[in-house]
């Protein structure tokens, strides 16, 4: 569960970032999640739930966008949807471990009424 | 309209110098009382933020890095899961390194310090890290224990963190290597369960190598394993109990910190 250590950052970062733009309460807080980020979004949710009491997140809804993994194929010059952190490109059959996205870990964006 | 020239809502004649958009709409019910500063929210806004959840972390490790590297001491983060033999792995390492480097431990653990104090029973400097419901060490956590070690009297220094394969391994703690341990009766196919944690170590340890044939272990598959998740991590095959196969990591150990 360091999902509550990763939530308990988003907040006080989402707070910071609010703060220093002239903000209050926030009504949306918008996290990316890679599908091989190690964090599983059902646990963020539930820390999410702990963590955001008497901030001004405390109202806020959580949306989280996963991002699937797009790996990096360095013969076939292209990206190509992955599964793993290796994949074999459906090109020349060639596996890479280059990710291009899907370990992402981070606050997208705030919004505000 | 707003007429309350004291008033910071945003309804006001004037052109007023927010920088915020203004296009949405303001039919709101303005008929209540003026008469007070009652901060009026600027209005709809998306900000985007972009930041890692990891930054702070990640900033504080490269901290510990660098204070790490100035004083030439060889960090390892030691993980695995519980029970897979981190402590004697540790422990036997600083007895065998004993007259040849000199090695310190940061120890972490949910509750009791009997690691801790299984290694301090052997002579070694250990500073124990109860970390309560948290189930991975972080950097600042590591920061504030090395205070407590005589730094300049390491040369090398092993974080054992929390036994668990999942929540670590996001958590950089400044170490120069991460070593994950496999023990053989834990099953050949760890890596795949487990792959970012794997897959973010620089050595693979597999350990109670006299345990293999007991536990019908099948060490193909797990070398296997080892090589499509952690490709570019150093493999060891060794029985911390036994003593068999300490050597090349020992070796290893010697060599990684003469390069500092």
């Amino acid at each position: 569960m360091h999902e509550v250590a990763l939530m308990t950052e988003a907040v006080r970062l989402a707070v910071e970032s609010a703060q220093s733009a002239g903000r209050g309460r926030m009504a949306v807080l918008r996290l990316r999640v890679g599908t091989l980020s190690g964090a599983v979004p059902a646990a963020l949710e539930f820390a999410w739930e702990v963590v955001r009491r008497g901030t001004l997140a405390e109202t806020a809804r959580l949306e989280i966008e996963t991002v699937p993994v797009v790996c990096w194929c360095a013969a076939c010059q292209m990206e190509f949807a992955g599964a793993d952190f290796f994949n074999e490109c459906p090109g020349c059959h060639q596996v890479s471990g280059e990710l291009r996205r899907g370990r992402e870990l981070e606050i997208a964006a705030l919004e505000f009424n | 309209m707003c007429q309350n020239p004291g008033c910071s809502c945003s309804d006001h004649s004037q052109a007023d110098d927010h920088s915020h958009d203004h296009s949405h709409d303001h039919s709101h019910d303005h008929s209540h009382d003026h008469g007070h500063d009652h901060g009026h929210a600027p209005g709809p806004l998306t900000l985007a933020v972009n930041r890692s959840l990891l930054e702070k972390n990640d900033g504080l490790a490269e901290r510990n890095r660098r204070l790490f590297r100035a004083k030439k001491l060889l960090v390892l983060n030691v993980v695995s899961s519980p029970g897979s033999g981190k402590t004697t792995f540790i422990g036997e390492t600083a007895a065998k390194l004993a007259g040849q480097l000199r090695l310190g431990v940061i120890v972490g653990d949910l509750a009791t310090d009997n690691d801790a104090a299984r290694l301090r029973m052997a002579g070694i400097p250990v500073v124990q890290i109860t970390t309560g419901t948290v189930c991975h060490l972080e950097a600042d956590m590591i920061a504030k224990a090395a205070a407590k070690l005589d730094l300049d009297q390491l040369d090398v220094l092993v974080i054992e963190n929390v036994g668990n394969l999942v929540c670590p391994a996001d958590f950089d703690l400044g170490e120069a290597l991460r070593v994950v341990l496999l023990s053989t009766t834990e099953g050949e196919d760890k890596p795949l369960k487990y792959p970012p944690m794997f897959h973010s170590a620089h050595v693979a340890v597999i350990n109670k190598t006299d345990l293999a044939d007991a536990a019908g272990f099948n060490r193909g598959q797990a070398l296997a394993n080892l090589k499509r998740i952690s490709h570019h991590a150093l493999i060891f095959e060794v029985s911390a109990k036994t003593g068999a196969g300490m050597a090349a990591w020992l070796d290893f150990l010697k060599q990684q910190r003469a390069r500092l």
